[in-house]
């Protein structure tokens, strides 16, 4: 058995970009969730429309970079209001539902034939990277050390996409800190005595459904850079994998998702690893290589499970500041 | 008018055996239900709302004179906290309007009605539990620059409000002697201590009206006369107070003005020691208990329970 | 008209070209394989075009003299298999699935794509016809989403929990269903039967092992609720790991429609709508004429009340996962045949469906669940009449959004006190 390989081909996950970009996703289900109670299970259609509006903007109407990241966003403000105005007025369970239902329609529209000249349908799109490697400053050339050795093109995406992730980091925490925070939290608590006290609750609930979800429109542009934009790819399946990311880390917490998403992406490539080469060696004769990625899912089903049963507040979290103690 | 009894009472927290100054001559004409003030702060024409088949508010007309400690008093049921759910825009009646300080509050939204200055407890207090005890009290407080989102990255438009605000929340935290708690999440305080601070945090806006939905359910007594001594307190410190309560000794002892509700409507007002004469006042409770005393009560919980064996037994 | 006739010459031409060539030489240079073989009432099609695509990949074949069609593809993902409905006899369509389907790759590296083909012609029904038609299917679907929404509905009334496990629950239904008419060879309605049981026990199981406890412990509903999305996501992979990945069809599925004058419905459809009818009649029996329905509806009402009165709230709430698994087990074997097939995440498909049915009645009102299951089976099978049909679940989706706007308790619920 490679050891060495499977330690390697884990390790590469701890800096990649979709490490990153669930981080970021999953710092803005902490806005959400951790901080305001909101119970947003529609991330993923966040990250859709991030990664959509970011490629469609190039490829059909050929924005430079900036203005592609422009209309990735104002397409999440629009959605964050869409499904803001019906829902925010209502119990907890209902946003969760209708949530997971336009996440749900975004993707099929945008899995549709009848839109496939601009969504390229079942198939998605491609062929959007050359505008952001123009922008590479890098030279030509092999960066970094190891398993974390990459070309120009993936150091430069690496580079933009942890900045970005630390400038997010650091803005929730400042801005979790101000006063603006504070109501954020005291709605989570209980939104009537906040507006016992004079606070326009709807508006904050909708600042804070906005802001999360951009930051997971910005992770959705960061996951497509390194690949193609599928439809298949935008599934609930990946709101509830942010989910287990959030809850490993500490729901109410800044550092959480963030190491949260290192944590679970190494162990889950570690496990694959494991998995695939064990298969190989016979060492399973129960269990065929397909089986074994299907046992991964199973994994984070279960680990789901367990965390919020035996540490509700995470890893980081701090056993009594945390949303759903109650 | 009350205006010489208010600058009478003391100005310094009073003593648990303080003997409450009254304040008299609030009304106009006859003390009847709906009856005139000489001064109103607000003022409920026609409110009414109903749940499905049941009525549960139907005011005619009522009028909660300014400056003055007002109990509004009823059985279980009777549609005081649906009333006040109403006033304060947590929930909308099916007709009626209402005016507070002058100004129109049909349609405005909780949040805005509590900015004018008239703020409430809840009958089930709601202490934001994962706040520290004094992240509740700034909550409270009023325009702040830092709760807006943008203004909020930048802590030097705030920091000096902030530190205001905060030293205007010790200050009420130790009259209500919480002081001790402040770093303490509102989770750990017993049910007396987050009565209290609800009632400080609502004063940390400084409002014109205090509404209290039963302030002294659920608490011990000798907390209960710290916090009658709390409501006094308000009073002479030129607020009017609107309280919710069962309780008919406490009523007796610190109301200047009773008004009753049965059934979704207002059978009665008065001065205290009056109104609990009065036939309509027994006729409600009638039934329940005949005396004076309706201290506690699990009577309407009982009620209900016995409605559902009745309905399980009737297949036998 | 243009458009259609180029479209015609279009496919015209790609049948030409491609009917030289023999079924297995496109993309033979791939590990994987999409199959399949065409034909009706046992007699092999020739030259009907198939066309696969999916993942950037794309391409197209026509079946051989056998009937048989094969392409290869290069990875193991979801691929959309269509068949060309232009190229088959006069008279015969494609009756069941529709002529585009879904396929993914299960454990093995070939995957096989079959259609429903059957008498009918195209196009030539009126739009009146058309309407009945969906009318109907869509009370055939919004009585099997009734089943599965009656038991999210109980559980969340009782519970509060909003259970994302049930979709799991509705595809064991099917998945034991197919164990045991196709491997073990029973006949179809022991099977079923025995699979409904076993549902039963399941929600009986997961209630004891999961849900006991953790009301025990106290957990609020929210993390109740997210630990129901792991349970989900666990099963839903158990299954695929135990079944694969590919869909399988019961006994019976596919039988030829019968006519009644614009309608056609297929024997499964009417005994599976006679079938839904009949239960649900049961449980409208149960809660509202039987002394446990009673004590359920008083749970849902206010479980602290009714602990107070006497009624043994564990109990309740054990009877109402065993009779909701039961329902969403059956459920899903009438969900098997409406899509029809049997797949490992084929109650994952329609669970947002079942909730939405379940919001829009209305959050914890049992016969909110069952009128909002028709309103949405209604719309989700006429929206077809307009949209195109791999769009009808936005339709549904977009519903329950709008009705939440105008009436955010749901059709049937209760608003909730403040204060
Ligand atoms: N949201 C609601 N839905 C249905 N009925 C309601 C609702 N809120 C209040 N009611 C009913 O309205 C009536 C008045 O209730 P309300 O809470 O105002 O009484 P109350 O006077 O505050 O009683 P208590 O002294 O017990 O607090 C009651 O019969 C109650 O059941
Ligand atoms: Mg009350």
């Amino acid at each position: 058995m490679d050891w060495g390989a499977i330690f390697g081909n884990a390790a590469v996950e701890l800096i990649s970009p979709t490490t990153a970009a669930y981080a970021l996703a999953a710092l803005g289900l902490a806005v959400h969730f951790g901080y305001t109670g909101l119970l947003n299970f529609g991330q993923a259609g966040f990250m859709a429309l991030g990664a959509y509006g970011y490629a469609i903007s190039i490829l059909t109407f050929g924005f430079p970079v900036w203005g592609a990241f422009l209309v990735g966003v104002g397409a999440s403000v629009i959605f964050a209001l869409i499904l803001g105005i019906p829902t925010l007025r209502l119990r907890a369970d209902y946003l969760a539902i209708v949530t997971i239902a336009a996440a749900e329609i975004v993707r099929l529209l945008f899995t549709t034939n009848t839109f496939a000249s601009v969504t390229g349908s079942a198939n998605g799109l491609s062929g959007y990277k050359n505008e952001f490697a123009a922008l590479n400053p890098l030279a030509e050339g092999s960066y970094g050390f190891g398993p974390f050795e990459n070309n120009a093109y993936d150091t430069w995406l690496r580079i933009v996409a942890w900045s970005i992730v630390i400038l997010a980091a650091l803005f929730v925490w400042q801005i979790m800190r101000s006063p603006w925070g504070r109501v954020i939290k005291g709605i989570r608590e209980d939104e009537d005595a906040v507006r016992a006290l004079g606070k326009n609750v709807y508006a904050y609930k909708m600042q804070s459904l906005i802001f999360g979800g951009v930051l997971g429109t910005i992770a959705g542009m960061i996951f497509a850079l390194p690949r193609a934009v599928v439809p298949s790819n935008y599934q609930t399946t990946l709101t509830f994998f942010i989910y287990a990311i959030l809850l490993l880390g500490g729901a109410a917490t800044v550092l959480g998702p963030i190491i949260g998403s290192m944590i679970f992406w190494v162990l889950l490539s570690f496990f694959s690893g494991f998995i695939a080469r064990a298969v190989e060696a016979g060492w399973l004769p129960f269990m065929t290589s397909i089986q074994g990625g299907q046992l991964r899912f199973i994994l984070v089903g279960v680990a789901i499970m367990l965390i919020v049963i035996f540490r509700p507040q995470g890893i980081f979290g701090n056993k009594k500041e945390l949303a759903f103690v109650r | 008018m009350s205006d010489n009894a208010v600058s009478a009472a003391p100005l310094e927290p009073p003593v648990p055996t303080q003997k409450p100054i009254k304040t008299t001559g609030l009304h106009i004409g006859e003390a009847e239900p709906g009856c005139r003030k000489v001064d109103p702060i607000l003022i409920a024409d026609g409110v009414r709302r109903t749940f499905g088949g049941l009525t549960a508010v139907d005011v005619d007309h009522v009028e909660v004179p300014r400056g003055a400690i007002t109990a509004l008093i009823g059985p279980n049921g009777a549609g005081k906290t649906t009333l006040f759910n109403l006033l304060t825009g947590f929930d909308k009646p099916d007709a009626g309007k209402w005016t507070f300080d002058g100004r129109s509050l049909a349609g405005v939204p909780a949040y805005r009605v509590a900015r004018m200055g008239q703020i409430r407890t809840f009958q089930l207090t709601k202490a934001l539990g994962l706040l520290t005890v004094m992240d509740n009290m700034l909550l409270g407080a009023k325009g702040q620059t830092g709760e807006n989102m943008f203004r909020a990255l930048m802590p030097f438009l705030w920091r000096n409000q902030e530190e205001e605000n905060r030293a205007k929340a010790l200050d009420l935290l130790t009259r209500f002697k919480l002081d001790t708690k402040k770093d303490d999440y509102a989770a750990s305080l017993s049910g007396g201590q987050r009565k209290l601070l609800e009632m400080a945090r609502a004063l940390m806006s400084d409002p014109t009206l205090v509404m209290l939905d039963e302030p002294m359910a659920g608490v011990n007594p000798a907390l209960t006369q710290s916090l009658l001594d709390h409501i006094l307190n308000l009073k002479s410190e030129g607020m009017t107070v609107l309280f919710v309560e069962h309780d008919m000794h406490m009523v007796r002892h610190i109301a200047d003005w009773v008004i009753v509700m049965a059934e979704g409507h207002v059978v009665a007002e008065g001065d205290p020691h009056e109104v609990m004469r009065n036939p309509a006042v027994i006729d409600a409770y009638l039934g329940q208990h005949h005396d004076e005393d309706l201290g506690e009560d699990q009577s309407a919980e009982a009620e209900n329970v016995s409605a559902i064996k009745e309905l399980l037994d009737d297949e036998r | 008209m243009i458009l259609f006739v180029t479209l015609l010459a279009a496919l015209t031409m790609a049948t030409f070209s491609g009917g030289s060539a023999h079924a297995d030489e496109v993309g033979t240079e791939f590990d994987f394989t999409i199959s399949g073989n065409v034909q009706f009432n046992g007699e092999a099609q020739d030259g009907v075009a198939i066309s696969v695509s999916g993942n950037g990949y794309e391409a197209d074949t026509v079946t051989d003299a056998d009937g048989r069609w094969a392409i290869g593809v290069p990875e193991k993902s979801t691929y959309e298999v269509t068949l060309d409905e232009d190229t088959l006899p006069k008279g015969v369509v494609v009756t069941k699935g529709g002529n585009v389907l879904e396929a993914d790759f299960g454990l093995t590296d070939r995957r096989s794509v079959n259609f429903f083909l059957g008498e009918g012609v195209r196009n030539t029904v009126s739009f009146f016809d058309q309407f009945v038609n969906r009318f109907v299917n869509g009370l055939n679907f919004g009585l099997l989403l009734a089943l599965a929404a009656i038991g999210v509905s109980l559980i969340f009334g009782t519970t509060g929990l909003s259970n994302f496990a049930h979709a799991e629950m509705i595809t064991f239904g099917a998945l034991m269903t197919l164990v045991f008419s196709v491997s073990f060879g029973l006949p179809i309605w022991l099977a079923i039967l025995i699979a409904i049981v076993l549902s039963g026990c399941l929600g009986y199981g997961l209630d004891a092992v999961i849900w006991k406890p953790l009301r025990r412990k106290g957990v609020a509903v929210i993390p109740l609720m997210i630990v129901s999305i792991g349970l989900s996501l666990a099963l839903r992979y158990l299954y695929q790991y135990f079944f694969g990945g590919s869909t399988s069809q019961l006994p019976g599925a596919g039988m030829t429609d019968l006519k009644f004058g614009p309608i056609s419905l297929s024997p499964i459809d009417m005994a599976s709508m006679g079938i839904s009818i009949v239960v649900l009649l049961g449980v409208a029996y149960f809660l509202l004429r039987t002394r446990i329905g009673k004590a359920t509806r008083a749970v849902s009402d206010n479980p602290s009340l009714a602990s107070a009165s006497g009624i043994d709230v564990d109990g309740v709430i054990r009877i109402v996962w065993v009779v909701g698994a039961a329902l969403a087990g059956l459920s899903g074997v009438l969900w098997a045949y409406f899509r029809p097939g049997v797949s490992w995440d084929m109650g994952f498909q329609m669970l947002l469906l079942v909730f939405a049915a379940v919001t829009l009645g209305g959050l914890g009102t049992a016969f909110g669940a069952l009128i909002g299951s028709i309103v949405v089976g209604l719309f989700v099978e006429l929206s077809t009449l307009w949209i195109p049909s791999d769009m009808k679940y936005v339709g549904a989706l977009v519903v329950l959004i709008l009705v939440l706007l105008f009436r955010p308790q749901g059709i049937l619920g209760r608003k909730e006190r403040i204060g």
